[in-house]
């Protein structure tokens, strides 16, 4: 184990996500094996005891998100780790973790789907984590960590918005990311919000009135409907506050491309190759992609000619490019789902093939 | 005997049926925290089920889960405070359904929480459907000829089931149907909250209970007919208590 300051990790991301989480003082972490994110409890069924929390390996992932319903509401700082088909057992625990305002943290190394589908990685459910994916009118926070350094931070930024907007956040990985290894340099856990007392939370209710967290509301008849304004007041105070994205060379672009995560690097060297050969072509990279960045695109539609979308997917994120740009301009689309994977060579071509049409 | 509404009872009228046995399981486990003196200790959670509302009854911290989750819920809770009381109250559709894997895990891995779990044999606030626990022959909304073992099974006897784990500290199966019963339900849900204290791992107690409403039974006659059917089906006793 490596020391903090100049010394760097090389590991697995996702043994760099579960660092990073200790370090941000997650101290509670359930989770349930499924490829291609096992490391993540194999690493903290060791590092967590050693760190002073409690690591659970539970019966499925319905079990674990529940776990964290629990452990959350004691104020514990907790996580949770799957792959798109656990994600999907996980959907009616997120919901109530969101309906009670609950803190937690999940991570998604997303792989092939739908269904059983393959062990590769893959873009499949960017719908399932921004668009809902559990019942009711909630939101995730989702950030989508490009590199392994990246993931380090996010995650420790992670542990911070659950509890500064007690709402859970998701880290939206993908097979790809959670695998390789990469050096990290391990920078120290510093809060990027003002973290809120924790007044809230089930402790016994010795010298208080008893606390009920709770997501029914019954009586009055317009008590939900009161529960859901708030919950959305509190959606715009986020909306206004953490989108955030990387913009490369787009200030001048005729042609921007848009990707997140891992298909971000390999459009990323796409892109590069565009601007050596004197083609004026930028690349937006969401970060959050709930709330999704939308004032770059809105900037970047005044002047790019064109927009590409490279998911490893169908088509989920350019809906949002889409909306984001207010259909002012083209969105193309390069991608596929089912766990495959492009190649800078194969979007350059699409990049340049578009970039004829709209100079 | 003691008169008075425990402490840990709000002094408000619940919204429970006549002659259902909710009422008086609250008012035992009440009892039982108040006796043991840790009421400020306890954070119980509410299932889905005739006894969602339980946190407008309980004087005491309440998360609501969600169906059958409870277990596994009680589990984070008590891992992160492990001197808090943890306990869940559960109807048969909760523990012995959509619940069965987090009942039986949390049990396995001895959780040390206390789970009171309810078993009339019907599921409750939905109207009268068939629980796990609903008998052969019982007529219910999805049942309309009878529970029938070729097609729906056999009813799942819970405290037989946990008996065969080895994880599990306490095990008891009481009624809430005659004043008799009521002593000894009284006792083994306190005996299930004192094995919490000491530490000695999980503990349930199955309490047969009566559905008038959805039995279509008269108070009265419902009581009997967890006295004469019931109790033949889910024998009284203690079923494992590693003392």
């Amino acid at each position: 184990m490596a020391k903090t300051g100049t010394e760097k990790l090389f590991m697995k991301g996702n043994e760099v996500m579960s660092e990073a989480a200790i370090r941000a003082g997650c101290r509670f972490f359930a989770g349930y094996p499924i490829t291609p994110q096992n490391e993540v409890p194999e690493y903290m069924s060791h590092r967590m005891p050693e760190a002073g929390g409690i690591f659970v390996q539970a019966e499925s992932e319905v079990a674990a998100i529940n776990m964290l319903f629990g452990a959350s509401a004691t104020g514990v700082r907790c996580m949770t780790s799957s792959s798109s088909p656990g994600i999907s057992l996980k959907q009616e625990g997120i919901s109530y973790i969101a309906g009670a305002e609950l803190p937690c943290v999940i991570a998604n190394m997303q792989r092939g789907g739908p269904g059983l589908g393959n062990i590769r990685g893959s873009q499949g459910d960017y719908f399932q984590a921004t668009k809902g994916g559990g019942h009711g009118d909630y939101h995730l926070i989702v950030l989508a960590p490009s590199t392994c350094q990246e993931l380090w931070t996010l995650t420790m930024n992670a542990f911070d918005y659950a509890d500064c907007y007690r709402n859970p956040v998701m880290i939206l990985g993908d097979g790809i990311l959670g695998q390789m290894a990469e050096p990290v340099e391990p920078t120290p856990y510093e809060p990027v919000c003002e973290l809120p007392d924790k007044d809230w939370i089930l402790d016994g209710c010795k010298g208080r009135e008893p606390r009920v967290i709770r997501t029914l509301y019954l009586r009055p008849a317009e008590a939900l409907a009161e529960h859901n304004r708030r919950l959305h007041a509190k959606y715009d105070r986020i909306r206004h506050a953490l989108p955030r994205a990387e913009e490369m060379a787009v200030d001048d672009a005729l042609l921007v491309v848009s990707a997140y995560g891992t298909t971000a690097r390999i459009a990323g060297g796409a892109v590069h190759e565009a601007r050596r050969r004197g083609m004026k072509v930028g690349l937006i990279r969401p970060i959050t992609l709930w709330p999704f960045p939308e004032e770059p695109f809105l900037r970047a539609a005044e002047h790019a000619r064109q927009f590409l979308v490279c998911e490893m997917s169908e088509g989920q994120m350019i809906e949002d490019v889409r909306l984001a740009c207010q259909c002012r301009r083209p969105v193309a689309f390069y991608g596929q789902g089912g766990g495959w994977y492009p190649t800078p060579e194969k979007i350059f071509e699409r990049i340049a093939a578009l970039y004829e049409e709209c100079r | 005997m003691r008169f008075a509404r425990p402490e840990t009872l709000y002094d408000v009228p619940t919204h429970y049926c006549s002659g259902c046995g909710h009422g008086i399981t609250h008012r035992l486990v009440a009892q039982a925290i108040d006796d043991l003196g840790i009421r400020e200790r306890v954070i119980a959670t509410a299932p889905v089920g005739c006894a969602v509302l339980m946190y407008d009854y309980f004087n005491c911290d309440v998360i609501e889960c969600a169906h059958g989750r409870s277990p596994a819920a009680a589990t984070g809770l008590k891992r992160c405070l492990p001197d808090r009381v943890i306990f869940t109250y559960q109807g048969d559709g909760d523990l012995a359904a959509i619940g069965t894997a987090e009942t039986i895990h949390a049990a396995n891995r001895g959780e040390n929480i206390t789970v009171i779990f309810i078993n009339n044999a019907i599921y409750g606030m939905t109207g009268g459907q068939m629980a796990p626990t609903t008998m052969i022959d019982q007529v219910t909304t999805t049942t309309p000829h009878g529970r029938d073992a070729a097609l729906q099974g056999p009813p799942i006897r819970v405290c037989e089931l946990l008996s065969s784990l080895d994880g599990v500290a306490y095990l008891e199966r009481v009624a809430v149907s005659t004043p008799r019963d009521v002593i000894q339900a009284g006792r083994a849900i306190k005996k299930a909250f004192q094995y919490q204290l000491d530490g000695k791992g999980f503990s349930l107690v199955e309490v047969l209970s009566m559905c008038p409403t959805d039995w279509k039974l008269p108070p009265v006659k419902a009581a009997e007919f967890v006295n004469e059917k019931m109790k033949r089906v889910f024998p009284l006793g203690v079923y494992k208590d590693k003392g």
